[in-house]
């Protein structure tokens, strides 16, 4: 599905122990599995279900994600800059489908 | 066969189902209460705390996206920080509705997102923190259109 597309709001600079927010947004519609198609039958669930946050490869900040969760999923997370900072962002999908983004935050 | 009756359509699609659901259902999707959901995580027992801030609005004008923030007061020290926050709503389908993990990298124990609500309904967080401490903050959120496809 070429339509699944990631985009996030990270700051390009930031200072030693700064805390700052990362913001993210996956376009996906979520299928939740509990809507029916006009003939009755229940479209299958699709959806996004891992979310996980990586600076310069360690986990920071992760979550799990159930069909309760809106579609174009949207989520916002804080970090503590300790240096400069590959952060890598992982979207999973129901079948293993993985979508990623990377931001660089430079100390400054 | 060329022409897919839709018959066949219906069972292929049920079987897809079948197969999609058995391969990606966590094991907290059998729980059918909020409580239940908790319980199934190791969170039962949690007690109401205002160092953990759940906030929505007291409206959701579309049940179909309402947004949520939680933040837990913390020193998100390696030694005293929140592990996860857990999210269960009791009036929606399946309880289940997202865990946020932290480490002390986070700086903060804080998140937001947008969940879906089916009708008006209680929408409950708990915090656990590395010391074991179990926080639990709830809100209840009035929806004037419900948002699950129904």
């Amino acid at each position: 599905m070429s339509n699944i597309k990631p985009r996030v709001k990270a700051p390009k600079t930031a200072k030693v122990g700064e805390i700052v927010e990362i913001k993210s947004l996956i376009t996906h519609e979520m299928e939740s599995g509990q809507r029916k198609d006009k003939d009755g039958a229940v479209i299958p669930r699709k959806i996004i279900n891992k979310f996980v946050a990586t600076a310069n490869g360690k986990e920071v900040f992760s979550a799990a994600i159930a069909p309760a969760i809106s579609a174009n999923p949207y989520i916002a997370f804080k970090m503590k800059v300790e240096a400069a900072t590959e952060l890598k962002l992982v979207w999973t999908e129901d079948g293993g489908a993985e979508f990623s983004d990377v931001q660089n935050i430079a100390i400054g | 066969m060329t022409n897919l009756t839709r018959r066949d359509t219906m069972v292929l699609g049920a079987a897809s189902l079948a197969v999609a659901t058995s391969l990606n259902t966590p094991a907290l999707a059998d729980a059918k209460t909020a409580d239940e959901s908790l319980a199934k995580l190791g969170l039962s027992g949690a007690s109401a705390s205002a160092d953990l801030v759940l906030d929505m609005p007291e409206i959701a004008e579309n049940g179909n996206t309402v947004p949520l923030t939680v933040s837990v007061k913390s020193k998100m020290t390696a030694d005293d920080y929140v592990k996860r926050v857990v999210l269960v709503a009791d009036g929606n389908p399946a309880p289940e509705v997202v865990t946020f993990n932290f480490t002390p990298a986070s700086g903060e124990a804080y998140a937001s997102t947008r969940m879906r609500l089916a009708k008006t309904q209680n929408v409950i967080a708990v915090a656990e923190t590395s010391k074991g401490a179990k926080l639990m903050a709830k809100r209840e959120v009035k929806v004037t259109i419900g948002g699950c496809g129904g």
